[in-house]
């Protein structure tokens, strides 16, 4: 057997790590999904090959995240081997090793934002963004669509390329006004650099195979072919699986890899998804088959059958709605954008995080430069209900020399007394700096 | 005590005598392919003479009888009975003419999804019925995890037919595919085999050799002429196999990476040892472009010998991979690499001055120094040897591993000494020397070191064992152990059976209490977590007897 696309699989299961021995996020996660996989005889097809991760270093975690209070504290060995997992991927499509590749890796990273406390969501690190960085500062920039089919909003992912112009955004998930983390309305579009590269596709509940290939053809595609990106990424969660514990949604293996197929992005990467036994190992193959260009058609779960799945004609009708509403915005974008933020120097969001598998507040303010030249040097305060209060700058790759100079003077002129620490994320020069204020 | 190895090659079949863990006696005769039983037993009848056969313990044989039967394609017509299921659906040719699909599928747990129609089956027997059918094979996906559908169709066929071969019994390893071709191969290699042992039972009693019959395996190991005849597709491509295990026991390497070349006339075979131990194939042996399920030793081998054609195309040197005939130093047509060092004084040859003219007539004719054309065809030989190790390693250090621990730990193989064997190895030794900076070492008698591998290699056993204490079951496919387990049933436990049966199946097989030695290879146990309702076990242990010499690895 021959695939049509050569195809990178980046199969690490890490069989002795757990955020704890009963938690979703355990040492079983991919072990049907690797048992599938073995069987099916995924390693004789040719033009499939398997890697191994690469491991990430501090520097490729600093590029995306400020750590409090630093990355070797806060991440676990796997969330190196995770993010480097995603690292591999983009070296083995960018490298031209392989067509395509898929990240099938854990813990996912989707849920974690600039601001890195602790874990939420079962994520510390963004995987996709700490491999989309590490790519651009090694094979220069480019843009970029992640498509993020996760049920829950990809709230981390929407945070660290809300002013990015060059980092098209989109989520599908289940409605955040009937789950976990309650964000990604279709209102949230992103900063003053790049409004409208933000797009969120809350689906009402029980959405179907049906209702996501028609927001993919219908939204999705036609947004990607006016976008034009370089590289589309995947981000594919497995919990709108109708047995997923966790979630209300419809969606079948044979429905993932339909999309996946219609999609047809350059790297796949394994965010959520806790259906270990009745979903993944299905949906997992379904993805490897369709990425691969092979015949998907055979795969399928032993309980599925058609039309049972099928999603009502009123969830039909909620989705066609918001798919439009959804298209609408993205094509008056400009015209939004300017009514938005015309004439402010500077726009300032105000947001409250919830840490839910650390149990930890947090509240920051971000402020964006309005700039004509770049997306805009901008800053984050933030504190937390533990007594930790920081300030990160970052500097956007795309910076103009003088929001290069700007990042530098707020990082040096920011008052010592007012946080434990405070960050320069330097992403135009590729480095980065904390100061340490001696204590108080 | 003696042991008598035999392998059998393309042209020739070697036979030794090893007494007390030396090389007693070596016979080398011609093979007759289209007699294999006459050639081993020709070659038996010399090795035991004037040797007392009652202190012969063991016979030893590297045969080509199956390998030969797959490659001329003289096998029996198979019925070939699959359950593929859902998932991926793999197009199953050159399987003959009898492969039938049956609905109903098993998942990845073992649980069974829909049980097979009994009515498709019965049609199945029908149309099988009336055909030349001499064995079956049946395979169903995860078969390993449930073997109840293979179960099933044994029983309805069994009176019919006198072998079937069930997947779940060739390996316990996940691979439907590797599965089918192996089980395929099994069914239809079963009948030459099981004639093939008839016939040396039959001599061997005639004879009065009481001694019991092994054969080896493509993983260095061996089998019992008893389990090779219920497996014989176990006993296909042993002959790298019995050349790597000759080399281990004429260099007696020590624990640690090395490299061992096996230079011959027309190819080259390349093999690692890892702490001293064979690296193996990641999932099985390639056989006539059929992927299998038979554990076998990792041997490249590259078109280059001593005695491969050396051209000129267009000012480029080539070596290989075809051979056009001898060494001019051995009564050739056409210059080799031989010649070249026999210009180079490092090996002697029969007529060294035509050898001496051939070679300064090419570098005539490409304006070079001959001189200086032997040290450049010696140097692209120790070249393509080199770089084609170093593309070996690569994938080798580069197999996928699955725990954080084995990531971190990065065991890169890293040979720090190369075995070298062959016709031409002694003179090339120096210059490989140079050329991979690592010490070369020629042992003194090479010329049997297969029949030498044959005759010192142990038997080999691997098992897979797997545990669900939610389904309340234990298997070990390998030995056809299925078990019911309590829900108390833990990793410790799991690993004290797969260490005892693989002893007790090694101790079946002649091994004694120290040869029997197993190590588990593999081994994890997952929580299954449902509800609140406590958690079950999914455990994975993987046990064996790794490949060794009968006198003990020094």
């Amino acid at each position: 057997m021959q695939a049509k696309n050569t195809l990178g699989l980046i199969l690490f299961p890490a069989f002795d790590w757990a955020i704890s021995p009963t938690h979703p996020e355990r040492e079983e996660r991919l072990l049907y999904t690797q048992d599938q996989l073995l069987e099916e005889g995924i390693e004789d097809v040719e033009g499939i090959e398997f890697h191994n991760p690469a491991i990430a270093l501090d520097k490729d975690i600093n590029r995306v995240h400020f750590c409090y209070p630093d990355a070797k504290t806060l991440l676990t060995e796997s969330h190196y081997i995770a993010s480097g997992g995603v690292m591999k991927a983009f070296d083995l499509v960018l490298g031209g090793t392989t067509d395509k590749s898929f990240a099938l890796v854990r813990p996912p990273g989707h849920h974690a934002q600039r601001v890195v406390y602790g874990d939420r969501g079962f994520c510390i690190a963004n995987i996709e963004a700490v491999g989309l960085e590490y790519a651009r500062q090694k094979y220069g920039d480019m843009r970029v669509a992640i498509v993020d089919t996760d049920c829950h909003h990809g709230d981390g992912t929407q945070d660290i390329y809300w002013n990015d112009p060059d980092t098209l955004f989109i989520s599908f998930h289940q409605d955040g006004s009937t789950l976990y983390p309650g964000t990604g309305f279709v209102d949230e579009l992103g900063g003053p650099g790049a409004y409208g590269c933000n797009i969120n596709i809350p689906l009402p509940p029980n959405t179907g195979d049906q209702g996501f290939q028609y927001v993919l053809e219908h939204t999705v595609l036609t947004i990607l072919s006016e976008y034009k990106p370089d590289l589309i990424i995947n981000s594919a969660g497995q919990d709108n699986h109708y047995t997923d514990p966790l979630t209300n949604m419809n969606f079948s293996a044979q429905g993932y890899a339909a999309l996946n197929h219609s999609l047809n992005p350059d790297i796949g990467v394994l965010e959520g998804g806790y259906s270990i036994q009745g979903a993944l190992p299905y949906v997992n193959t379904g993805i490897v088959l369709a990425m691969a260009g092979l015949d998907y058609s055979g795969v399928y779960e032993p309980d599925y059958h058609l039309g049972k799945w099928k999603q009502s004609d009123k969830v039909t009708k909620q989705v066609e709605e918001i798919a439009e509403a959804v298209y609408q915005l993205w094509q008056k974008r400009k015209e939004l954008g300017a009514r938005k933020f015309g004439g402010q120097k500077s726009v300032k969001r105000q947001r409250r995080v919830y840490y839910d598998t650390a149990g930890i507040m947090e509240s920051q303010v971000q402020e964006f430069k309005v700039c004509r030249n770049c997306p805009g040097v901008n800053s984050i305060i933030s504190q937390n209900d533990q007594g930790a209060k920081i300030m990160g700058i970052t500097v956007p790759r795309q910076a103009c020399p003088s929001c290069q100079r700007e990042g530098y003077r707020l990082f040096s002129e920011a008052n010592k007394a007012h946080y434990n620490q405070i960050y320069l994320q330097d992403q135009s020069k590729d480095q980065y700096q904390v100061r340490i204020p001696t204590r108080r | 005590m003696l042991i008598a190895g035999i392998d059998m090659g393309g042209t020739n079949i070697d036979g030794v005598i090893i007494r007390n863990g030396s090389l007693h006696k070596a016979v080398k005769h011609q093979v007759n392919h289209d007699d294999v039983l006459h050639s081993i037993l020709a070659c038996l009848q010399d090795l035991l003479r004037d040797v007392d056969e009652g202190n012969l313990e063991r016979i030893n044989l590297s045969t080509t009888v199956c390998t030969n039967a797959i490659v001329e394609d003289k096998v029996s017509q198979v019925g070939l009975i699959l359950q593929q299921g859902p998932g991926l659906q793999w197009q199953f040719d050159r399987m003959g003419d009898y492969l039938r699909y049956l609905s109903g599928s098993v998942d990845h747990r073992g649980k069974l999804v829909r049980s097979i129609d009994k009515e498709e089956l019965e049609q199945v027997r029908q149309e099988f019925s009336d055909s030349p059918i001499e064995a079956i094979a049946v395979v169903s996906k995860f078969s390993p995890r449930n073997p109840t559908v293979e179960e099933q169709v044994h029983q309805l066929f069994a009176d019919a037919y006198e072998h079937i071969t069930l997947g779940n019994s060739i390996s316990g390893r996940l691979n439907f595919p590797r599965r089918v071709e192996t089980s395929y191969l099994n069914a239809a290699t079963y009948k030459t085999f099981n004639a093939f042992a008839d016939h040396m039972r039959k001599a061997l009693s005639e004879k009065q050799i009481k001694a019991p019959v092994y054969i080896l395996k493509a993983d260095g190991g061996t089998i019992d002429l008893e389990g090779a005849a219920a497996k014989p597709v176990e006993t296909i491509l042993s002959g790298p196999a019995a050349s790597c295990m000759g080399m281990r026991a004429l260099l007696s390497p020590d624990n640690s990476d090395s490299c061992l070349l096996d230079v011959g006339g027309t190819t080259t075979d390349i093999f690692f040892l890892v702490d001293g131990v064979p690296v193996f194939e990641p999932q099985g042996i390639e056989i006539d472009r059929r992927k299998t399920l038979v554990r076998a030793i990792y041997s490249v081998s590259i078109g280059l010998g001593g005695d491969s054609h050396v051209r000129f195309v267009e000012g480029d040197l080539q070596i290989g991979p075809e051979r056009l005939g001898n060494a001019v130093a051995f009564g050739g047509e056409e210059i080799t690499p031989t010649d070249a060092l026999v210009y180079l004084g490092a090996m002697e040859g029969q007529y060294p001055d035509k050898s001496h003219q051939a070679l300064k007539r090419v570098a005539g004719q490409e304006g070079i120094m001959p001189g200086e054309l032997a040290l450049t065809i010696v140097a692209k030989m120790c070249s393509m040897i080199k770089n084609r190790i170093g593309d070996s390693l690569r994938k080798i250090n580069s197999s996928p591993v699955y725990t954080i621990k084995e990531l971190l730990e990065d065991r890169v193989v890293k040979p720090g000494s190369i075995g070298i064997i062959g016709g031409s190895a002694k003179a090339l030794a120096p210059y490989l020397e140079e050329s991979l900076s690592l010490p070369v070492n020629c042992p003194e008698y090479f010329a049997v070191a297969n029949a030498i591998g044959a005759a010192l290699a142990k038997p080999t056993v691997e098992i897979n064992l797997f545990a669900d204490t939610e389904r309340e079951i234990m298997s070990i496919s390998e030995l056809g152990v299925y078990e019911k387990i309590d829900k108390n049933f833990d990793l410790a436990e799991a690993k004290r059976i797969a260490l005892a049966k693989t002893r007790e199946a090694g101790r079946a097989l002649g091994l004694d209490e120290i040869q029997s030695e197993a190590e588990i290879v593999e081994a994890g146990s997952f929580n299954m977590v449902h509800g609140y309702l406590g958690a079950d076990k999914n455990i994975r242990v993987k046990a064996q007897i790794k490949p060794g010499l009968l006198t003990g690895d020094r």
